[in-house]
């Protein structure tokens, strides 16, 4: 049944001015039948293979055949039968979600009865019917993606190449955009569905799994995760202190990689090894090991050599902050309203010194809003916002000096290079004179930026800005941070090794809040807030919301069934 | 102290960023250069290239010496002999010349008689500026006549007029041009650079960054608005060495006195500028917006016509307007060494605009940055 509808083999496509490849002797194919996915994280090399398969791209060498011909050379044979979406489809924002595929369909020739058609069964099975007089900008992520599908799929092509269509869509529009795309496969499309998120690769039928341009893996997930069949492992009710527990089980030599799930550890052991006494790294007598069944995720940390150390060099280098249990972070009936929008409504909780507290949320739900009111970006209609006791708007210099901060795009500035930004922010912080000299060296070992310091900014792989934003963030040491989605787009590698410092330093005594919609990030959080609709559906531990929602036939539920089960739970009441 | 160091960061990340990166460097000094080349020799008033096209219906010994003395003149570089009214209608037409003299038959008789003998001129009045140039060579020229056929007679005229013209005696045209460029370089760089840079870091999200560190807005301000006053400083300096030392263009004034007026006047600039950026949440717009000040201000500073030509309403209207100041200002200075009596009155009005839009940025940029 299945056909070979590309294959591809050694190719390699270096850009000018880059010192690696982008891809460098990839090989593969992609079949009818089953969604192939693309895995890997930002700047892997997944756009340059999708793209040269859509012939919109030349390769250096290597041999490439889609639907049979070269893509390049004879792109008008292939124009009608490849749909090819860009990881921001062509939208026009000032459009309405009609005359976006209006535009798409003039573009396309596609006229008279054969568009009415084409416009009833694509709006039909987008679901977007009831939206066409809406503009484009004014959707959710979730369906911007529709749309992009819808458009991509007017040509009614027989091979789909989406790039990245689960960026900024939350996890119940991600499921019916998965949904779609299956029942795309079972007409008989071949899809190749590309990502960054190793959750998503996990349902794909096959993948092609790429870092840094080297094609890693390939097959089935359960082929690609089996592998680690045994290794890995939950020790459940470990007892307090969670963070340093996690870091005395990394630092035996038994494990590869580990992270905090709620109130659980949850680790990967070399192949063979026995799990050690939970006594021996101070965990509780209660602690019991259970063994999990691995993911993507571990499958693909091992195949780059298992996960960072478990101690942040980082808080080493940080002083320790009294004052624990004190309410440092208070929001208050905080309400925002933008016209007749209610962006936020009536949010409060507070959060202890110490304490990692996480906003999660599906886009647009008002997460970012109630952060930035909360950092002082945005004045609330009514309502509070305090830090430290302070509202961040009013109070000067000396409260916000307390404030370590870091975006979504790692606010960095591009075009300095990478010793003059951090010369920028400790000068903007005061840290200055020798004692300033001395911080920037620490922190350039700290996040090995050294080899780059003359660099520019731009020139900086993903996971080398993120390690040089938070190094900006926390170049003062701050006693709060506020994280607006940090790790958005950076190989799990370099997360763990991000929430290994963050884990640190709030167990130096500071303050945490995070936005994010990693669900396995909101697992390092103590307590969570959901957001939905602008308001707080949900607070409590990662373990208690999870908890809330297990049944009989789900006993152990994971965030996403959590997150799913509450967001769905408030749409119909 | 930490305001200072604080603000020294600031500054020197937006000097950095400006200078750090060679194709920003290639835009704010590039054209300066290219400008400073090109102006002068292209955008000049003087005519020296017109043509001329003479219909002379008359024979007499009187018109053909007019039409020799018109030849000869070396403002006009062709003359074109005409034989019918129609040739002249499409000399006009065909922009084959600038003027048309129409010399009637009896223009020689009329002459010998006595009696006063007109001539009719034809002008192109879709190159009104040149032409009217050209037309006053032509009266000149015939004035000029007119004497000399007096003088042989051993008559004189009742009186004469005397031109001379001061501070460009010679009415050089660069003379005009080149401090005029001083002014209007400022102000494109100044401007520019100031609307750009917040509305790039808005679009970057380095804008939020600044905004919660422990920088005031006033800080912010102040870090913007300091590399954009050194950036027109740095090219103004260009332009006036050019002036100077290549096209010797004389300086007569005081260089403080300059100075001092470039910096008022870079004040406002800047306020206009931070006030357009912080309209702006795109570089689009506030290039749009730096461009649809720039235009009228610009065109109504005296630059391109005198501002006295223009409607009563228009001049005091005008007055806000930080542009025609500096012009007077560096005109003044450069050219006649006005006192420093006759700057202040165009130094105070420069103080007033930049207080005003310096304050209505400040508060616009609280307002928006909360």
């Amino acid at each position: 049944m299945a056909e070979t509808v590309v294959t591809f083999r050694d190719l390699t496509k270096t850009f000018p001015g880059m010192e690696k490849p982008a891809l460098a002797a990839v090989s593969g194919e992609i079949r009818t039948g089953l969604i192939t996915g693309l895995v890997g994280p930002d700047g892997a090399g997944k756009t340059t293979l999708l793209r040269l398969i859509a012939g919109l791209m030349q390769p250096d060498s290597g041999d490439l055949a889609t639907l049979g011909v070269d893509p390049l050379h004879e792109a008008a044979t292939i124009r009608g039968q490849v749909g090819y979406m860009p990881q921001k489809f062509g939208l026009y924002e000032d459009l309405t979600v009609l005359e976006n595929l209006n535009l798409q369909a003039d573009l396309r020739d596609i006229i008279g009865q054969e568009r009415e058609e084409a416009f009833e069964r694509l709006l039909t099975f987008t679901d977007l019917k009831r939206f066409t007089g809406r503009f484009a900008g004014k959707l959710s992520g979730g369906m911007k993606q529709k749309l992009g599908l819808a458009c991509t799929l007017l040509g009614k092509p027989s091979l789909l190449l989406l790039d990245e269509p689960g960026v900024g869509v939350d996890p119940i529009s991600r499921r019916e955009l998965w949904g779609m795309v299956e029942d795309l496969v079972r007409q008989g499309i071949a899809v190749v569905w590309s990502t960054a998120y190793l959750d998503e690769a996990e349902l794909c039928g096959t993948t092609l799994v790429l870092s840094e341009g080297q094609l890693i893996a390939s097959g089935t997930p359960r082929e690609i995760s089996s592998p680690l069949q045994g290794r890995c492992r939950q020790l459940r009710n470990p007892g307090h202190g969670k963070r340093s527990l996690l870091v005395h089980a990394l630092n035996r030599p038994e494990t590869t990689d580990g992270t905090i799930q709620g109130d659980s550890l949850r680790l990967t052991f070399q192949p063979d090894a026995q799990p050690f006494p939970p006594e021996d790294i101070g965990a509780s007598p209660a602690a019991q090991w259970a063994e999990v069944t691995p993911r993507f995720e571990d499958a693909f940390i091992d195949l780059l050599g298992g996960g960072p150390p478990g101690e942040s060099v980082l808080a080493r280098h940080t002083r320790e902050i009294p004052g624990q249990g004190d309410v440092v972070i208070e929001a208050h009936e905080l309400t925002k309203r933008f016209g007749d929008f209610t962006a936020t409504d009536h949010v409060s909780f507070e959060v202890q010194r110490g304490e990692i507290y996480g906003l999660l949320g599906p886009n647009g739900a008002g997460k970012s809003t109630t952060f930035k009111m909360m950092c002082g970006l945005l004045t609330p209609t009514s309502g509070s916002a305090r830090v430290v006791g302070l509202d961040l708007r009013h109070s000067g210099t000396k409260a916000r000096q307390r404030l370590g901060y870091m975006a979504q795009k790692f606010s960095l500035y591009g075009n300095l290079s990478v010793a003059q930004n951090l010369a920028f922010f400790a000068g903007v912080y005061g840290v200055r004179g020798r004692p300033g000299q001395k911080r920037i060296q620490e922190l350039a070992e700290i996040f090995h930026l050294g080899p780059f310091l003359r660099a520019p900014t731009d020139s900086l792989s993903l996971g080398y800005k993120q390690r040089l934003a938070l190094a900006c963030a926390v170049l003062h040491e701050p006693d709060l941070l506020f994280l607006d989605e940090p790790t958005s787009g950076v190989d799990p590698v370099t997360r763990r090794e991000f929430w290994t410092h963050i884990n640190g330093l709030v167990s130096r005594g500071v303050t945490v809040m995070v936005t994010t919609h990693f669900m396995d990030e909101a697992e390092y959080c103590d307590r969570i807030g959901l957001v939905f609709r602008g308001q707080l559906i949900a607070a409590g531990t990662p373990d208690e919301l999870k908890a809330g929602v297990a049944t009989d036939t789900r006993p152990d539920p994971t965030m996403e069934d959590a997150f799913i089960e509450l967001v769905t739970g408030k749409e119909s009441p | 102290m930490s305001f200072f160091h604080r603000i020294h960061a600031l500054i020197r990340k937006e000097l950095q960023a400006l200078l750090g990166d060679p194709s920003s460097r290639t835009l704010l000094f590039l054209p300066v250069i290219m400008q400073t080349l090109l102006f002068p020799f292209a955008a000049t008033l003087d005519v020296e290239n017109a043509s001329l096209a003479i219909f002379n219906r008359d024979t007499g010994p009187e018109s053909l010496e007019l039409v020799q003395r018109f030849a000869a003149s070396p403002a006009f570089s062709t003359v074109l002999s005409l034989n019918s009214e129609a040739e002249v209608e499409t000399a006009i037409d065909t922009h084959h010349a600038l003027l048309a003299v129409n010399i009637p038959a009896d223009f020689s008789r009329k002459l010998a008689r006595g009696e006063a003998s007109p001539l009719q001129v034809v002008l192109d009045g879709r190159r009104s500026n040149g032409a009217q140039i050209a037309l006053s060579y032509l009266q000149g020229i015939t004035q000029e006549f007119t004497l000399d056929r007096l003088d042989a007679a051993g008559r004189t005229l009742p009186s004469t007029v005397v031109t001379r013209f001061r501070y460009n005696p010679n009415l050089n045209y660069r003379h005009f041009i080149l401090p005029n460029l001083i002014a209007i370089i400022t102000t494109i760089g100044a401007l520019i650079v100031t609307a750009l840079s917040v509305a790039r870091e808005r679009e970057q999200g380095t804008f939020d960054q600044l905004l919660v560190s422990p920088l005031t807005p006033e800080m912010i301000m102040i870090g913007k608005a300091v590399p954009a006053m050194i950036v027109g400083f740095f090219q103004a300096t260009l332009i006036l060495c050019a002036a100077v030392f290549i096209y010797h263009v004389p300086f007569r004034g005081n260089l403080l006195l300059l100075y001092a007026g470039m910096f008022l006047y870079s004040l406002s600039l800047v306020g206009v500028g931070l006030f357009i950026s912080s309209l702006c949440s795109t570089q689009q717009q506030a290039f749009l917006g730096a461009f649809s000040f720039m235009m009228p201000a610009i065109m109504l500073s005296g630059f391109a016509a005198p501002v006295e030509n223009m409607p009563r309403w228009l001049q005091i209207a005008d007055m806000a307007n930080p542009v025609r100041h500096f012009v007077e200002v560096v005109k003044g200075v450069f050219l006649k060494d006005t006192s420093f009596h006759h700057v202040l009155a165009d130094v105070i009005p420069l103080i007033g605009i930049a207080f005003v839009t310096l304050s209505a940025a400040s508060i616009l940029f609280r307002q928006r940055s909360t």
